[in-house]
């Protein structure tokens, strides 16, 4: 698990969503050209938000056109969570 | 096929109790739109709602009807109340036995079903409410309403989201002026205020952060509101003869399904059942003045229903005013189709469109005159009132203007 990439579980996460073979979903993919409509990103959404355990806000979500800005955008929730996190 | 007149309303919102308190601020463009007070929001990521304020069961039932009632069913009692208050019927018993009640219902009591399951769920217990299911049956509105007034004729209840009430009066329409019902009870009750329910709607992201901007380049989506609406509906006949005073003709219903997608609206489908209900009322596009809008100031929503708008009435569009009484008193689901049927009717009656209140600047793509935030004086001859369901089911009401 910890051998995979933000991007590897972000790919794994929008092809097991949509039920695509993860070999068609590619880093430089558009939603459009996956036929990813507004309920899918409703769905890729929320299994994102279980996977890596962060809040991705309506309004940020929105920009999102692809997974390159997704990747991007969860990374740095990701940053933002630990640095904000107290040390355990 | 009689001619079928409005003779009393009845409303509870976000705007009062009553008829009365809501039209006052239609007209002065106040907003219901307020932090949520009823439920604790901390787990939720809006904190927005219409929430009818100052409600207190004790004041309108007996203690042994408000434990047989959800909130939605006491709030459709409550406007079936005032509507039959201010129409004056006098009952007799063969108009009991025949009257129809047809009530609209997105969610039914699915917050007493909530309450029922907490235990359940999350306490470990092994009993459920034993009221759980009255409580929580969508047709417990048009039940208690028939119980409450002795009504004996046809009832049901329809559901389609947020197009239930709209479709339910359209029904009781069809039915008096078929003559089916010599007189007709409909409207819809939502109570949508309770945690499970709440998290459901954010988790699609269509609800604002804010407030409710139909039209508005800023809108950010909904905001969802609660209540209910009621119409007396009768024959015009019927009606002068017994020296009710008409508030307004309602002449046509259109309906129609999208056949396209879940969530997503296509115009085509909201075109379709605005021109049936101007054939159904045999009116020409040029004899509408205003529209009630969807206008949930959704992205999407605002934007195809401006589109069909557009469709329907080609260059007559630019010349109508069109508002979404939304932005004051929410998106109350199953009741909003029946709220802003009244809202409709009296804008006829007193001559004064509602605004489109929040509004801040013009979209491009939703280009017709949404009265901004003041309210106008306009007599019009017949408007419409749009309702388009999740599920893409829309229904449309025409009415005219009693003179």
């Amino acid at each position: 698990m910890s051998s995979l990439t933000i991007q590897d579980r972000v790919l794994k996460v929008i092809a097991t969503s949509k039920r695509l073979p993860l070999e068609s979903v590619q880093a430089d993919g558009s939603f459009e050209a996956l036929g990813i409509d507004s309920l899918d990103r409703l769905n890729i959404l929320f299994d994102l938000e279980s996977e890596f355990d962060i809040e991705i806000n309506d309004e940020e979500a929105k920009q999102i056109k692809n997974i390159h800005e997704m990747v991007e955008g969860i990374t740095h929730l990701l940053q933002a969570k630990t640095s904000s996190s107290p040390s355990e | 096929m009689h001619r079928v007149v409005v003779t009393g309303t009845g409303v509870i919102s976000a705007l009062g109790h009553n008829t009365a308190g809501f039209w006052q601020s239609l007209t002065t463009g106040t907003s219901g739109i307020r932090e949520i007070e009823n439920i604790d929001t901390s787990q939720i990521r809006f904190k927005h709602g219409a929430e009818v304020r100052g409600y207190v069961p004790e004041e309108y039932f007996e203690a042994k009807d408000i434990s047989l009632m959800d909130r939605f069913a006491q709030f459709a009692v409550l406007s079936a109340r005032e509507a039959l208050a201010e129409a004056g019927i006098e009952w007799t018993q063969t108009l009991r036995e025949e009257t129809a009640v047809i009530t609209g219902s997105c969610l039914g009591g699915r917050g007493a079903e909530e309450s029922g399951y907490w235990e359940l769920f999350h306490n470990g217990k092994s009993r459920v409410h034993p009221l759980t299911i009255p409580l929580s049956m969508s047709n417990a509105g048009a039940s208690h309403i028939c119980m409450q007034f002795g009504i004996e004729g046809p009832a049901y209840t329809i559901s389609t989201a947020c197009a239930s009430s709209a479709h339910a009066i359209g029904q009781a329409f069809w039915m008096v002026r078929s003559g089916a019902a010599p007189l007709a009870i409909a409207g819809g009750s939502e109570a949508p205020m309770f945690l499970g329910g709440l998290k459901a709607w954010e988790a699609l992201r269509v609800v604002s952060k804010d407030t409710c901007r139909p039209f508005s380049a800023e809108r950010s989506g909904l905001v969802l509101g609660e209540g209910a609406g009621m119409l007396v509906l009768e024959p015009l006949e019927a009606a002068l003869a017994r020296g009710a005073r008409p508030l307004a003709e309602i002449v046509g219903f259109g309906m129609s399904a999208d056949a396209g997608h879940i969530t997503q609206p296509v115009a085509t489908g909201p075109s379709r059942a605005m021109k049936l209900a101007l054939r159904d009322g045999s009116l020409a596009p040029e004899q509408i003045g205003y529209i009630n809008a969807h206008g949930t100031a959704t992205e999407a929503n605002d934007r195809i229903e401006t589109a069909a708008i557009h469709s329907v009435f080609g260059s007559h569009a630019g010349k109508l005013a069109v508002s979404s009484t939304k932005s004051m008193h929410g998106h109350a689901l199953g009741a909003a189709g029946a709220i802003e049927a009244v809202s409709s009717i009296l804008s006829l009656r007193h001559g004064i469109l509602p605004p489109t209140a929040n509004f801040l600047t013009a979209d491009p793509a939703c280009d017709l005159d949404v009265i901004p935030n003041q309210a106008r004086m306009a007599s019009v001859e017949a408007c419409l009132s749009n309702s388009f369901a999740f599920g893409g089911l829309n229904a449309v009401l025409a009415f005219k203007a009693f003179v």
